[in-house]
């Protein structure tokens, strides 16, 4: 007797649980291979998983066995040939048919790298982990709700600004012609009675001054229907649509000066991934703009931006004047949405950061849906943090947050998700 | 044959895609033939699943239920990686040592594979498995499945109660010990759910109170060295760790113990497969060979189902030469197929030579040698009794002598009149688990001291313990909860300490 089953559509995923755990035993690494991922790809680019190589003596799992050596005697096949008693010399690299190798092969197989995948959601997952974003904010990256208003016909009735001047007139010539149809109709053939009878008759006669008279009042009548009736009005119709906007700017700028250092870089990457993310949740469309500066700013791309390296002062203020020029020329046609990004160690010249204040105050927050500034220093905030600081209270759209480490970045976007997710 | 294929009537249909109906049909007619030819097997369950629950079954050794560890986590990603990227197929089936025998089809395969694994793992290894005296001693058919279970229950109770942490690391240090966790000639104790779920309890007191009475004389504090003539604990040398650390190990929980013991079983519970690769497989290949020729001589089979059958059967049983690219050993299914076909060309065709080396099988019944065969023997003694000259001839085996005090290897014996028995004995050696594997003891505890536990290794032909073992010395520590020694015993007598690993969970709970 046998018994047949299909458990084709049992459940399916019996290793999730495994898989999870295996995860976890090695977050240590898998979150240095995301790191290192993060810092290998362009900030855009947070839509793809990662394959994650772990070196494979990390999660060996040991077990009793013989190593290389001592006297091993092995039997092979194909003999084409040696004869009993023939020496032969080693293979070099252990290939071949070196001799116990069977026996060494579990740890010598075990030199590779254990590589594997993680999707998006589990790459997401440990890239969230290391900013200690809520959770709230994980599930919801909400979407603006910029309504935008939209034609949608005519109506009968609105406000005088938006009456629509053709299509009134229109319907009022449409209803003198209608409301005159009749008259008209009648008036013709008067007037025709009236050619015929005035070739056969004088003009005195009764009967041409009866049609004469009928013919006038006719006339007044035409003349009483009224050019424009407020029942003619049309007045331009718009709707208020719910709509993402779909484009935005982004500006990231940094302080390339010779004291931020490779790892404070790698901290300002990751602010500005975070950034992109979010606006990624919301716009079709972003461009990015790379200003970095030390003395003198300069607009680069992704690669300069985040790779080259420069020396020398700080003058934080030549980069806003590049981002106002930059915003001014190409990005204030009303069309895009602006946001800003800007990474330093907080360390400016000390008269160039009123400078920066009053720059960003006048000429670029006022366009700006958004401007966060972090500083990215292990001691007491630099004198850019303290001219900055008598921004916060009088612009809502401006954050700004000291940084340590990597788990402080998501405050600074702490206000903007507050009014997202209201 | 061709007068008996004329009697049947119309062959099964060979449709590329499998259904219920037809994998039932043909199941009848292998069933029949088997029958004929008297194998004699559990119950079938056939299974139809899915690659991904391939792929599952892969990561948990085979099981249909199975504890959670990350280790079955990361052999899925490993199946899956070589799977997706096409470097290594999935087996055709899987099939479980249980009663009723489950064998798992997998949904991709054609009906002539569906047709070929039947035969292969619900007739061959089935039979083989209810057959061989190394299953019937070391694994209980009937109660696998329901030990399963409960190790699974037990173990996230245990989750549950003290920490998914807790568990992993406890069974990290278990599965090091896996294979010196099997008792090599005692017989294990029957398996059995109700059992084991009522004595559990009952068990675990038991036991805490003997380790407990064990310590009982030692001062809690001050310890001293004594001069008296240390009694030796254990009496004599054991080689099987788990069992050892399982009623012994001062320090650990009662669930603890449990643990391990699952481990041990479940470990134990392979071990007959690891010693019956080349018999076992070569069974399972033979006889799905002859199962389906068969058929195909009594004209149920048509000629395009035979030709996909003969293409799988031949790359199973592909054997490369020790020179080629891909050559990974000997293949177990080729040898193991070459010797069972021999021992029947041996039984009904004998040469001279054959009744020179086999005068007790030669011109015997076919059918009762391979019973014999099949029930009394694991690799290393089936090489070494059955393997022929013919066979080493066919597969021109020949043995190298690696001896790293030597600059050169020697071959040392081929496949010719001298080098017939040498060769035999020494493949029958590479098959045997006892010099393939380390030999491993409990050598003593240090009861009046510092309550070490000594292991010894006792080297054969110079052979040292690879890297890892220190890594599994740290799990044994972690588990014995107190410093722990791996010394090694030369040949010639030396005994030195390798590795020596402190610990005192006392003090440091956890480590």
């Amino acid at each position: 007797m046998v018994r047949i089953i299909d458990r084709r559509f049992d459940s399916k995923n019996k290793s999730a649980v495994n898989r999870q755990r295996f995860m976890r035993r090695f977050k240590g690494q898998i979150r240095e291979a995301v790191a290192d991922a993060i810092a290998g790809r362009s900030i855009k680019d947070l839509d793809n998983g990662e394959s994650v190589s772990i070196p494979s003596k990390d999660l060996s799992e040991p077990q009793f066995h013989h190593g290389r050596g001592g006297i091993w005697e092995t039997i092979f096949t194909g003999n084409d040939q040696f004869s009993s008693g023939d020496q032969i010399n080693r293979p070099q690299g252990g290939g071949g048919g070196g001799s116990g190798k069977g026996k060494a092969s579990k740890e010598g197989e075990g030199e590779d790298d254990f590589v594997f995948n993680l999707s998006r959601e589990e790459f997401l997952d440990v890239f969230f982990d290391d900013l200690a974003l809520p959770n709230l904010v994980k599930t919801q990256l909400a979407r603006i709700q910029e309504y935008k208003s939209q034609r949608a016909g005519f109506t009968n009735d609105g406000t005088p600004a938006n009456i629509n001047v053709v299509r009134s007139l229109r319907g009022a010539l449409g209803r003198r012609l209608a409301l005159a149809s009749p008259y008209q109709g009648r008036l013709r053939d008067l007037q025709k009675q009236l050619e015929e009878l005035r070739e056969t008759l004088p003009e005195d006669d009764p009967e041409i001054i009866r049609l004469k008279d009928e013919i006038g009042v006719l006339r007044a009548k035409i003349e009483a229907i009224p050019f424009i009736d407020s029942f003619d009005l049309r007045y331009n119709n718009r709707v208020k649509i719910p709509k993402p906007t779909t484009q935005a700017v982004m500006f990231c700028i940094m302080d390339v000066s010779g004291s931020m250092d490779e790892g404070k870089k790698a901290t300002a990457k990751r602010f500005f991934m975070l950034l992109y993310l979010f606006l990624t949740r919301t716009y079709e469309h972003i461009e990015v703009v790379f200003i970095r500066h030390h003395t003198v700013a300069k607009e680069v791309n992704e690669e300069d931006f985040f790779h080259s390296r420069e020396s020398g002062g700080t003058v934080v203020s030549s980069a806003i004047e590049l981002m106002k020029e930059i915003l001014h020329q190409r990005y204030l046609n009303g069309a895009w949405n602006v946001y800003g990004a800007q990474a330093s160690d907080g360390d400016n010249w000390e008269n160039d950061s009123p400078h920066c204040r009053e720059l960003l105050a006048d000429t670029i927050l006022p366009f700006l849906q958004y401007f966060a500034y972090i500083e990215i220093t292990p001691g007491e905030p630099q004198n850019l943090w303290r001219e900055y600081e008598k921004l916060v209270g009088a612009h809502d759209n401006f954050a700004m947050q000291h940084i340590e480490g990597l788990p402080d970045i998501y405050p600074v976007f702490r206000e903007l998700f507050k009014k997202k997710l209201a | 044959m061709s007068a008996k294929r004329q009697k049947r009537k119309q062959p099964l249909p060979a449709p590329g895609e499998w259904t219920f109906e037809l994998i039932e049909a043909y199941h009848a007619e292998i069933d029949r033939v088997a029958r004929n030819y008297g194998l004699d097997t559990y119950p079938n369950q056939i299974e139809l699943i899915t690659s991904e629950q391939m792929m599952d079954a892969y990561s948990s050794v085979g099981m249909p239920v199975n504890y959670h560890h990350w280790s079955f986590g990361k052999s899925f990603l490993q199946t899956e990686k070589g799977y997706r990227r096409g470097q290594m197929g999935l087996a055709y089936e899987i099939v479980i040592n249980s009663n009723p025998c489950i064998a798992y089809l997998m949904e991709e395969n054609t009906m002539t594979m569906q047709a070929l694994v039947i035969a292969h793992a619900a007739y061959g290894h089935n039979s083989f498995f209810k057959g061989n005296y190394l299953f019937r001693q070391w694994t209980n058919a009937d109660a696998i499945v329901d030990y399963l279970l409960f190790a699974r229950n037990y173990l996230s109770e245990c989750e549950e109660r003290y920490g998914e942490e807790e568990v992993e690391l406890l069974l990290d240090s278990c599965h090091a010990l896996m294979n010196v966790g099997v008792d090599r000639y005692k017989r294990p104790a029957k398996l059995s759910l109700t059992k084991e779920l009522t004595r559990q309890r009952e068990r675990a007191e038991y036991l805490q109170s003997q380790v407990n009475d064990l310590w009982r004389t030692l001062p809690a504090q001050q310890i001293k060295t004594q001069t008296v003539e240390a009694r030796r604990f254990p009496p004599e040398p054991q080689e099987n760790l788990l069992y050892f650390i399982e009623k012994n190990a001062p320090l650990l929980e009662p669930w603890q113990r449990e643990v391990v013991r699952i481990v041990r079983k479940i470990g134990q519970y392979f071990f007959p497969q690891r010693q019956t690769q080349v018999m076992n497989e070569g069974w399972a290949t033979y006889w799905h060979y002859t199962l389906i020729n068969t058929l195909f001589d009594e004209g149920l089979l048509t000629d395009s189902f035979m030709m996909e059958f003969l293409h799988s059967h031949t790359n199973v049983v592909y054997q490369p030469a020790y020179n080629e690219p891909w050559y990974r050993g000997l293949n177990p299914y080729a040898l193991g197929f070459a010797m069972w076909q021999d021992i029947r060309r041996i039984c009904e065709h004998p040469t001279d030579e054959d009744r020179y080396w086999f005068p007790d099988i030669a011109g015997s019944d076919w059918r009762e040698t391979f019973d014999f065969a099949m029930r009394n023997f694991k690799d290393e003694s089936f090489i070494a009794q059955f393997l022929s000259p013919k066979v080493m001839r066919d597969f021109r085996l020949f043995a190298i002598l690696d001896d790293d005090h030597e600059g050169k290897l020697k071959v040392s014996a081929i496949h010719d009149e001298a080098g017939y028995r040498k060769v035999r004995e020494i493949l029958s050696d590479n098959y045997n688990l006892g010099s393939r594997e380390p030999n491993l003891q409990v050598w003593n505890v240090d009861l009046r001291g510092d309550r070490s536990l000594t292991l010894r290794h006792q080297a054969y032909l110079r052979r040292p313990l690879s890297d890892s073992s220190e890594e599994v010395i740290k799990h044994v520590a972690r588990l014995w909860g107190f410093a722990v020694k791996m010394e090694v015993a030369h040949e010639d007598g030396r005994v030195e300490v390798l590795y020596e690993r402190h610990q005192d969970r006392r003090k440091t709970d956890k480590n």
